[in-house]
This record gives structure tokens, sequence and C-alpha cells, in this order.
């Protein structure tokens, strides 16, 4: 969509007057410094799912729009999660993070800051598998997508 | 670079002065308003566009339109658009201005009205400061316009109205507003307006699929009982003549959605009347019965098929001409959707139909006749004529007769609004103006008021309520000062009619809060405001009444007609149920 003040909250408003789910929205302004992408995450039928495609192209900032999961395609989602670490957890959380591949970028002598990447389903595993009571923050940013192979959106 | 035969053109001295000096926003704003050929605008001025207004009191090709209220303002322009087809341009301040005509765009964008709004807002520096008749125009107007904008660079105004008014009057027609900041209004840039904008991200499609328009004449030369509905869409793309040929080409029954009113002629034997919750009983029984409708500027909504379950029917086959895709497939599945702009897929279509031999099965489309016609002798619209108190349809009809069906017709929203549509018979799109999406009560006198300046020659009538007209009763002072001859028909029920009517079949007759008390003296009202008053009470007064009404072509006339109080619109499709379900007289 164009890269213009404003352009978010029309996608946001859409959705919410007209009662469409928001599990994620991610957007930031793209090698074209005139327009900026969003990856939004829905659920629905194929009619609402056919309904918010056609009310999203109705907007008049939105260039245009594409369904991935009509497709192959990859997303990925970055999660930076702050668990307590001490005594033999320390070691345990290291060994843990190092098979999601995830990095522990801050450290203190009471905590680790991991960052990970994957799908949403990827990040949910992780979170599963630690001890709940060691977490101490998630934060995630929803999913960013683009599809696989040739497959390309270009305005 | 300019065209040099766009500069030839231009004669004005002062204009070609200005192409190099500098011009102040409030001068830039004016200069575009002429530049697209406005004539007339409706407003009300403020702190926030006293620039504005500054430098329209400064020309005279564009007239400014005092009103009483902002939100009579869209109204006016409203009806100014729907009547002529042109775009309807209000200018509000800043604040209470704004929110005022959150109304009347709310109205226009439901109805797919092609406005331009301009509104003042607070200098860019004290914008989010709280400041004095600050509001969050973009925010409040968003889910109510076609497209918004805030000017915050004086560089940016003049391209930024170029795309107002393309935006507003190309696709599926819609308002547009402009918000300018008191500052942007004072800097000073160069003027150019541009001839043209392209808009990478808003390309509306104009021509229908090929393919698709080939299929759905296959499916119109198969149909045994066909359907053709149409609505606003018709009206807004002015596509009235080729919708008629099309009708008169193939014989078919034809309704009109309440918005579609004068899209096909009324007093034409294929038109069934309007369909829908106050629909007759011929066009609601052959909605429902049709193997192949075909559905043209029109959306299938709540009030016009009623629940949607209902008239689902997997043996009718659904054609669909639309301009906007989202319409299509929203609340009906369609079998062969056409997105394109209507009279250019209507004459594609007329076209096909004419270069194949075939043509629908003439014996079945004889049988399906014979069906509507017996449908047709229900009568459904039938009323006690010999009533002693004055029926309110009565009125209409003789309204229709006084004025030979030729008069622009306004109506507010509730009962008169049902009884204008089924009882005044719309032979030519553009001549009923009425609030259909969002309903909106206090629109007929402001819209009457932009149909008459837009129309300054013809008959111009209000049909309204007692209740809706004192929603913007106001405007009787508007039409004083501009001399607007309209002619007020007041159907004084002492209730709000349609909620009355709904409490009596769904709410046992508990008259929660429907009744007006404490009406005022209508005539008195209207004389104390400079125009003339009448009040009809009896039903042999009707005719008369509004012949010396007529007659009285320089006057507003306000007729205060007293009708029965118990009389209900039908037939009536309740609230949830289907079609074929209806409440019959």
């Amino acid at each position: 969509m164009e890269n213009e003040a404003g352009a978010l909250s029309r996608v946001a408003g859409l959705f919410s007057s007209r009662g469409y789910n928001i599990e994620s929205l991610t957007v930031a302004a793209t090698e074209d410094s005139t327009l900026s992408r969003m990856t939004l995450v829905t659920t629905g039928s194929d009619d609402v799912i056919e309904q918010i495609t056609k009310q999203l192209n109705k907007l008049i900032e939105v260039v245009k729009v594409i369904d991935l999961s009509e497709g192959n395609h990859i997303e990925r989602e970055l999660m930076l999660i702050k668990v307590r670490a001490v005594g033999n957890d320390r070691e345990e959380i290291k060994r843990m993070a190092d098979i999601f591949r995830g990095r522990i970028i801050d450290v203190t002598d009471k905590s680790y800051t991991i960052e990970l990447t994957g799908t949403g389903s990827k990040l949910d595993a992780f979170i599963e598998a630690m001890d709940h009571t060691t977490i101490l923050e998630t934060v995630r940013t929803g999913a960013s997508g683009i599809g696989r192979g040739e497959r390309i959106l270009k305005v | 670079m300019l065209n040099p035969t766009y500069i030839a053109d231009i004669q004005d001295l002062e204009m070609q002065e200005s192409m190099s000096a500098e011009l102040t926003g409030a001068e830039i704003t004016v200069r575009c308003l002429q530049e697209e050929g406005v004539e007339h605008i409706f407003g009300y001025p403020g702190g926030a566009v006293l620039f504005l207004y500054d430098e329209l009191f400064k020309q005279d090709k564009v007239r400014h339109i005092l009103v009483r209220h902002e939100q009579a303002a869209v109204h006016a322009a409203d009806g100014y658009a729907r009547s002529s087809n042109k775009v309807g341009v209000a200018l509000v301040t800043s604040g209470p201005g704004v929110t005022n005509a959150v109304t009347g765009i709310a109205t226009a964008y439901m109805d797919s009205i092609p406005l331009v709004i301009i509104s003042g807002q607070v200098p860019t520096h004290a914008i989010g400061l709280d400041a004095f008749q600050e509001v969050d125009t973009v925010g409040i107007t968003r889910p109510c316009v076609k497209h918004n904008f805030l000017v915050k660079d004086v560089t940016e105004l003049a391209t930024t109205i170029k795309k107002a008014f393309y935006i507003a009057s190309t696709g599926r027609p819609g308002p547009v507003l402009v918000d300018i900041p008191k500052d942007v209004s004072q800097q000073k840039t160069k003027f150019a307006y541009p001839e043209r904008v392209t808009m990478r991200s808003y390309n509306p499609n104009i021509r229908g699929h090929a393919g698709q328009i080939k299929k759905a004449v296959q499916l119109i030369l198969e149909a045994r009982r066909p359907m053709i509905y149409t609505g606003g869409g018709v009206i807004l793309s002015d596509a009235a003549a080729q919708l008629t040929e099309l009708v008169r080409l193939l014989r078919f029954p034809c309704t009109n959605t309440l918005m579609g009113l004068g899209g096909y002629p009324a007093t034409d034997r294929h038109f069934v009347g309007m369909l829908g919750m106050h629909g007759t009983y011929e066009a609601n029984m052959a909605m429902q019965h049709c193997d192949v409708l075909v559905a043209v500027g029109a959306r299938f909504d709540d009030r016009v098929i009623g629940n949607p379950k209902h008239f689902y029917n997997p043996d009718r086959k659904i054609i669909h001409i639309d301009i906007d895709p989202s319409s299509i497939s929203k609340r009906v599945k369609v079998d062969v959707p056409i997105v394109g702009n209507v009279p250019d897929v209507l004459d594609e279509l007329i076209k096909l139909l004419k270069l194949r031999k075939e043509k629908p099965d003439q014996n079945a489309l004889d049988a399906w006749w014979a069906q509507i016609d017996s449908w047709r002798e229900r009568d459904c619209l039938r009323y006690d004529r010999t009533s002693a108190i004055i029926k309110p349809q009565m009125v209409v009809e003789t309204l229709y007769k006084v004025t030979n069906g030729d008069a622009f017709i306004t109506s507010d929203v509730g009962q008169h609004q049902m009884w204008a549509a089924q009882f005044y018979k719309f032979d030519l799109p553009r001549r009923w103006i009425n609030s259909g999406g969002l309903g909106t009560m206090g629109f007929g006198l402001p819209s009457a008021m932009g149909v008459q300046i837009a129309n300054p020659a013809a008959a111009v009538a209000c049909i309204t309520g007692e209740a809706s007209i004192q929603m913007c009763i106001q405007e009787l002072s508007t039409c004083k000062q501009y001399h607007l001859p309209l002619k007020i028909i007041n159907l004084n029920n002492r209730y709000m009619g349609m909620v009355r009517q709904w409490q009596e079949f769904f709410h046992g007759n508990r008259y929660a809060e429907s009744y007006m008390d404490a009406l005022p003296d209508f005539v008195k009202l209207a004389e104390s405001y400079g125009h003339v008053g009448m009040r009809i009470e009896q039903p042999g007064d009707i005719e008369a009444a509004l012949q010396e009404a007529f007659k009285l072509k320089d006057r507003l006339v306000f007729m205060d007609f007293v009708t029965d109080q118990t009389e209900n619109v039908f037939p009536m499709v309740p609230g949830g149920k289907g079609l074929s379900e209806m409440i019959l007289v």
C-alpha cells in the first residue's frame, strides 16, 4: 500500500468495523520508500476471506492484495523472550534455545533474552517447551510472509 | 509543462497572472472549485474556514448557499448531486461543523453519492493539542467516506482536490472529504490545476469481462421464468436507457429497489413495482420464484431480499452486474458475476443478444407473465378510497396526478417514504431522491433545496411526516433566503408512523415514545418563516389544495395533511422473514 499516514488505520478500521478478525499485522516500508508492505493474518470462511480481499482492494491506498495461503509461501515471525536463568537452568535453557535455533542476545546473572524466528507454531512450540514459571516476558512481531520460488508480489 | 491549447483557452487575464504569482491555499481551493466547474456549494462559515469564505466573497463563479445547520449543507449537496449527476460540494468548519456534517456524509456514503466535502481544521501546529473546535476529522469520517485527506502542505492542495473530485465521481461513487488546516489556507504557493490525475492504487474497473457477458447471454436465453432486478447503480451510472432497451427487447418483468426507482418507467407494463420489505406482492413473488435473475447495480440487502436463507434457491441462476466487486456475492452467492460499469455492460449484453438468433422460450415466458398477472390481481396496494379521514396514499396518488408525474420528489424516512415510493410512478431516473441506505430522518427538506437549486425551473416536492420534518425544520429559513419554491407535503398522523406500525405488529400495541405530542401549528410555523401554510383535513380537499399550491410557482407551500393515524404500509415482509412471507392488507 501507499506509504502514507493513515493507511494503516484504514486497514485496521476496516477490520474492526466489519467484524473481521486480525490475528496479527505487520507493516513496514519496502525498498521503494513510497510503498509499504503489510502481512496480515486473519481467519474466516472462504466467503469471508473473499469479502476481506475485496474490501481491502477498495481502500484507495491499497495497491495490491494477495492471499499468500493460496499458494506455497514462507512465513516467519520474530520473538524475543526473556527467561529467568539461574543455577542448573542456565545450561538447560541454552540447550533448548540451540535446539530451536534461537540465539541468546542478552545475558544477566539471572536472565537470558533469546531471539527466535520461525513460523508462529514453532514459536508456540518453544514457549510450550519452556518451564512456564521461568518466562518473564515475551514479545512477538506477528508473521511476515512471502511467496515461495518465483512467485512475487510486485507493483 | 502546460498544454498550449489549455493556455489558449485561458481568456481571463487575472488567471494568466496567477499562473506565475503565488496564491494562498484559500485562493487555490476556490480556483480548484472553479476549474471543476462547480457552480454551487452548500456550507456554513466558522473560524477555521474564514480565509476560504473570504476568497468565496471575492468572486462570483461559485455561488455559496448558506444553510442553517451543517447536516443540511451535506444533504443539500447530496440532493443536488442525485438530481443532476454533478458532484455535490459542501463546505464546513472544524469541530462541530464536521460532527454536524457526519450524518449527511454517512447518508451519501450508504447511497454511493458523489460529494466533495471541504472542512476547515485547526492550524497544523495546533493539531493534537485539543485546540478550540478541534476534532480528528479524518478519523471521525473514515468509516463513512470513500476516501479522505488531511492536507498538511499547501503545495499538495490542488492535486488533492483534483483527486477528491476524481475519486468521488468514478467507480462506485461516494463522498470524499478534504480537511484543510487554517494555516494551509493562508500559506502561498504557485497554482496549477492538474488536468488529470492517475493513481496506481485506484483504477476502477470499467469494462465487463467478455466471457462472463457471454455466459450471461446464454443463461438469459435459457430462462423460463426470468426477472430483472435493478438498484441505485442504474441511476448513478445513467443506465436507464440501456435498461429500458434490454427489458423491452426481452419482454422480461422488471423490478426496481427503493434506490432504483425511475431506472425503468413505472408506468410500463413490464414494471412489476418496487420489491423488498414494502415491495409489491407481484415483485416479491416473482423474485422468489424466478429461475434466472439478472441483478443490475443492486446489492441484495436485508430490506430487499429479506432473509438470505429463505431467498436461497439452488435452481435459480443469478447474474450480477455491478461496478463494485465487493457488492457481488456479499449476501447472496451469484453464478455469473460481471464487474463493470453498468451502461457499458448492458450495451454489450444487448449487442450480443441481438446478434444471437434465438430468443428465450416465448411460451414459457407467456406462462410466466400469466402467473405474474395473477399475482397482480391480488391488488396489494389497495386502500380504502372512501375513507372520511385522509388516507396518506391518496395524497401521494393525487400529487402524482396534479404534477403529471413530472415532479422531483424527495422524502424523509418512514411510512410516508414507502407510500411515496409505492404510489408516485417514477418514469424517469433522478426524480426520486431519498435516503435509502442510512434511512436518515431530516433528509427530505434540505435535499429538496439542493434539487431545486440544480433544477431551478422544476416542480420539487418533499413528501415528509410531522416527525421527520422537525429534524431539519430550520431550513425553512434557507428556503426563504434563496426563494426556493418547494412544496412540502406533510403527512401528519401525529405518530412516528413506521415505529408505531412495528410496535403494533411486534410489540403488542405498546406505542413507546412514538406519539408526537406538542406539535407546532405548521401553518403558522411556515408563515413565520415567510412561506405559505395550508392545513388540509378532508379527503375532498386534497386535489384542490395541491392544485392551488403548485400554482404558487414562486412560493414555498407547506401543506399539512391531517391523515389517518392507524394506516399501515402494506405489503410488509417482517424482519428476518423471507420475501414471499409478506403480511398483506
